[in-house]
């Protein structure tokens, strides 16, 4: 695949050198020229100096052959722009943008952004299931960030040891898509029996999340 | 009018002091306060220091009641996306945008946003003086600013 990356920052940098690392065709595009020469050394032809908003540098960049277009920086608006544009003037089949602040994932979604990344909300994510009592972990927004997979695990007091699956109460939303026992996936049915130990891997939407939390937490 | 403006630059200050003097209800928004000096002593209408990018600062400033928009500050991508946030989010009306790259204002006319590309309308002008020996211009805007002593 042909990836272009637009901002050298650490998440770019780092973005291209494993992607070069799995023998992607990589293209990182740096406005800056100091930054430029400092990742240039290491990286060498992948990287371009130019600006991604601009289309003179995307036709440069070759955007119209690109697979996938990457925004990195570490300002939302730019990020916007350099995928629309993308979109606008090279039809890329995949815009994904790097988001600063979290409430602009819906935003870029509703304005054609394919996907986004917010690492604040990621890493909010990961505190709030510490407090939260860590039974259960998001492992990845599907959907555009509607539906999670999450991994719940049984423990000795949780109250669904010994039911089965029909006899619990699950949100309309939620769906258990295996459960592990002794590191082997088990497909369920209504009268799988939970064991303690037990790992349940279910799909839920985002909001119904806690919900499903509490009917497998400990008291 | 409710008139929302993002950028207290000269643009945008002179604009916010124009509608204000014809009587118009004006807010201005910019991420310094030391911008709103450039309003001048006779400006009365309302001034906001916050990121035109944030929906709550937007919200602040009355988003959700202005009749225009104008996003003017110095950055093309941030003038874009604060017009679009306008524009989907709270359904203003007229959103209009400043924009200095001839492409980029182009292609978000497309997408319905009024956009003002001033380098290609300065650049037209002097095109036009300078082959005909004419100014393009209807009006003298200068003099009517200057007249005006807003």
């Amino acid at each position: 695949m042909y990836i272009i990356i637009v901002g050298g920052g650490n998440i770019g940098y780092y973005l291209a050198k494993t992607l070069v690392a799995a023998k992607h065709e990589v293209l990182l595009l740096e406005k800056d020229r100091l930054r430029y020469r400092t990742i240039s050394e290491e990286l060498g032809e992948v990287v371009m100096q130019g600006d991604g908003c601009e289309v003179a540098h995307q036709n440069q960049a070759g955007f119209g052959r690109a697979d996938a277009v990457v925004a990195t920086t570490g300002s939302d608006d730019d990020n916007l722009v350099v995928c629309q544009m993308a979109k606008m003037e090279h039809n890329v089949p995949r815009t994904i943008s790097r988001v600063n602040d979290p409430r602009n994932e819906k935003l870029f979604h509703k304005l054609g952004i394919d996907a986004t990344v917010s690492s604040t909300k990621i890493i909010y994510n990961l505190i709030e299931q510490e407090v939260g009592g860590g039974e259960v972990i998001p492992l990845a927004a599907l959907n555009r960030g509607n539906i999670e997979i999450v991994d719940i695990e049984i423990g000795a007091k949780s109250p669904v040891v010994g039911r089965e699956i029909r006899a619990l109460a699950l949100p309309a939303e939620a769906l258990i898509i295996s459960v592990i026992r002794d590191d082997h996936a088990v497909l369920p049915s209504g009268d799988t029996r939970f064991e303690i130990g037990d790992s349940i891997i279910a799909l839920v939407g985002a909001d119904k999340e806690h919900e499903l939390r509490d009917i497998f937490s400990e008291g | 009018m409710n008139i929302l403006i993002l950028g207290c630059g000269r643009v945008g200050s002179t604009f916010a002091r124009l509608m204000y003097h014809e009587g118009h209800n004006v807010t201005i928004i910019d991420l310094q306060s030391e911008a709103f000096r450039r309003l001048g002593t006779k400006y009365k209408g309302k001034s906001i220091v916050g990121n035109g990018i944030d929906e709550d600062v937007l919200r602040r400033a009355g988003i959700e009641n202005a009749d225009v928009f104008v996003s003017a500050s110095q950055g093309d991508n941030r003038n874009i996306m604060a017009a679009q946030i306008a524009q989907h989010v709270f359904q203003v009306k007229t959103v209009i945008a400043r924009i200095y790259d001839p492409v980029r204002a182009d292609r978000y006319r497309q997408l319905g946003i009024v956009t003002l590309c001033t380098t290609t309308i300065a650049s037209g002008l002097l095109r036009d003086f300078v082959t005909t020996g004419e100014w393009g211009l209807v009006k003298d805007y200068s003099e009517e600013y200057l007249a005006a002593k807003v």
